[in-house]
């Protein structure tokens, strides 16, 4: 430690520890940005062109007075946050720990467990922040009006962000074989944004369905970045905070079944 | 002060007691090879020092730091070369160390990384991405990894094996200068060479414990005498050979296609066959004969 005393500086949640499990993830970002970017551009773009522009043109012209081609790409925010933190954080998480012993070696540094888990729910919440905000810009392109509102919109995507990516790293501490993934794509993720409120208004749903669709944390984050693009209510603070509670649980719950994971 | 102090340390997995009441003490500035056939309790041992697994009893220090409640403090000071090669391959190779030297909270993150890359010899292969290097470069720059903040400890988990014997060397050279600097090393091996080069004390284990430890030669004296010999027959006459020497009461064991018969300078007039080749006793013998497994 290059003559430091280690034992005056070493505590929970240190920021180097944090920043320095950061920095491996953006060293390796670096080796496959394009192709991600390249997705999470292109993704946008074709499914504004099938649901907006061919539903539109044929079925449905506008929802709650918008044009459904800006209630999709606003919509499409929330599906661009969970698949770019749910998904990264269980596959990622798995392959690090699995195939890739990466968690061994940072452990042996002087990093823990709530550390580790904090510095890859932070970086999967940053990026998919970034990520998040493509859809509406995508959809600026096709003609949604610009408003200071969606300057909250990579905030929004953060927290959600956050309880996603804890979601996703409890799931691949949890499951014994990569394929397991398959239910829980098919139990969570996809019901999650399907009844987010994405592409359809979910005063639509059965009422049950309705109670379940207001405790999605997706469907919070539709009606936030809509809120920002057409007007915030009042209720969006409860939102808000509803979103930054799930991101806290979810970091929880992550850490605690990340530890028995990781250490034996 | 010892850099390792561990007292009746047991770590069960579930009905399977890997480390069992191991007693183990690591002086400062010493080579401890850890010596012992797969399964022993070695790389459980590793993990228990770096805080990777927690004890079902017993008292384990490090650079007198109490485990695993200041597993942290414990692991700032100390040096990690894993068996398995966990490099981000698609990283470069100063990437790699520079993102350890933030990890170990070192300083000049710059410098700390030069230095490791003359240590490694990698320092023209610095902007190449892992993938791109050779096996022993792999190897080297793990082990630089490790060292990238000067640890006072440095735990060798198998350092070279499924190595070819020429990387194996280059290896050795690099934990021998580490040696010689006067860093503490606890370096589990399967491989006897490498604890005979490498290690001022071997101690060896078996289901969970040390069952003896010493200098190499010391432990070669106390268990196998001072020669030993071979001989290579037909299983019959290695059957034969094999009851004659054991009624001489010495002690034979296997040695891949032959057999050894440990002492072999003690031994009665007719009780090793003429064929036999006569060797110095070697910590091989030793090895064997303390846990029954061939050794590699």
């Amino acid at each position: 430690m290059n003559g430091d005393n280690p034992k005056a500086r070493l505590h929970r949640l240190e920021p180097a520890a944090i920043g320095g499990v950061m920095s491996r993830e953006l060293a390796n970002f670096r080796t496959y940005w394009r192709g991600t970017t390249f997705s999470s551009v292109l993704e946008p773009i074709v499914y504004l062109l099938a649901f907006g522009l061919g539903l539109s043109a044929t079925l449905v012209d506008e929802v709650a007075g918008v044009p459904y081609v800006q209630y999709v790409g606003t919509g499409m925010v929330a599906t661009a946050v969970i698949f770019s933190s749910a998904l990264p954080a269980m596959f990622g998480t798995f392959v690090k720990h699995r195939f890739q012993n990466t968690y061994d070696a940072i452990l042996a540094a002087p990093v823990d467990v709530e550390e580790l888990v904090s510095a890859e729910m932070l970086w999967i919440g940053v990026r998919a922040s970034i990520y998040g905000c493509v859809p509406l810009l995508v959809t600026i392109g096709f003609g949604l009006d610009p408003m200071p509102g969606m300057l909250l919109t990579p905030l929004f995507c953060f927290a959600t962000a956050l309880g996603f990516a804890g979601f996703g790293v409890a799931m691949a501490a949890t499951v014994a074989k990569i394929d397991q993934f398959n239910y829980v794509t098919a139990l969570f993720v996809t019901p999650l944004f399907l009844v987010s409120g994405a592409f359809f208004p979910i005063d639509q749903l059965p009422q049950g369905v309705q109670v379940v669709a207001q405790l999605n944390p997706l469907h919070q984050l539709v009606e936030l970045v809509r809120g920002g693009a057409f007007g915030f209510e009042a209720v969006d603070l409860l939102r808000f905070a509803g979103l930054v509670a799930f991101a806290l649980v979810m970091w929880r719950i992550a850490v605690s079944r990340m530890y028995k994971r990781l250490i034996d | 002060m010892a850099a390792i102090e561990l007292r009746g340390v047991v770590k069960r997995f579930g009905p399977i007691t890997a480390v069992d009441g191991l007693d183990l003490d690591v002086p400062e500035g010493i080579c401890l090879g850890l010596l012992g056939p797969n399964g022993a309790g070695k790389s459980t041992t590793m993990r228990l020092l770096t805080g990777q697994a927690l004890p079902d009893a017993g008292e384990l220090r490090a650079l007198g730091h109490d485990l695993p409640g200041d597993s942290k403090a414990a692991r700032a000071e100390m040096g990690v070369v894993p068996q398995l090669d966990n490099l981000d391959v698609d990283v470069t190779v100063e990437e790699n160390l520079a993102i350890f030297a933030r990890l170990y909270r070192v300083p000049d993150v710059g410098a700390a990384v030069d230095k490791a890359l003359d240590l490694a010899r990698l320092r023209e292969r610095r902007g190449a991405a892992v993938d791109e290097l050779s096996g022993g470069m792999r190897r080297r720059l793990l082990l630089a990894r490790g060292l990238i903040h000067e640890p006072k400890l440095v735990l060798l988990d198998e350092p070279t094996v499924g190595l070819d014997p020429q990387i194996r060397t280059q290896l050795w050279t690099l934990i021998d200068g580490l040696r010689s600097r006067g860093t503490t090393i606890l370096m589990s091996t399967h491989y006897i060479e490498e604890a005979e080069r490498l290690a001022d004390e071997v101690a060896v284990m078996a289901n969970g414990r040390v069952i003896s430890r010493g200098r190499p030669v010391e432990l070669i004296r106390e268990h196998a005498g001072r020669e030993t010999a071979e001989i290579y027959a037909p299983p019959q006459r290695l059957a034969e050979a094999r009851a004659i020497a054991e009624a001489d009461g010495l002690r034979v064991r296997p040695a891949g296609p032959a057999i050894a018969i440990v002492g072999s300078e003690r031994a009665g007039n007719g009780a090793v066959p003429d064929e036999a080749v006569r060797r110095a006793a070697s910590l091989e013998d030793v090895f064997v004969l303390l846990t029954g497994e061939e050794a590699e």
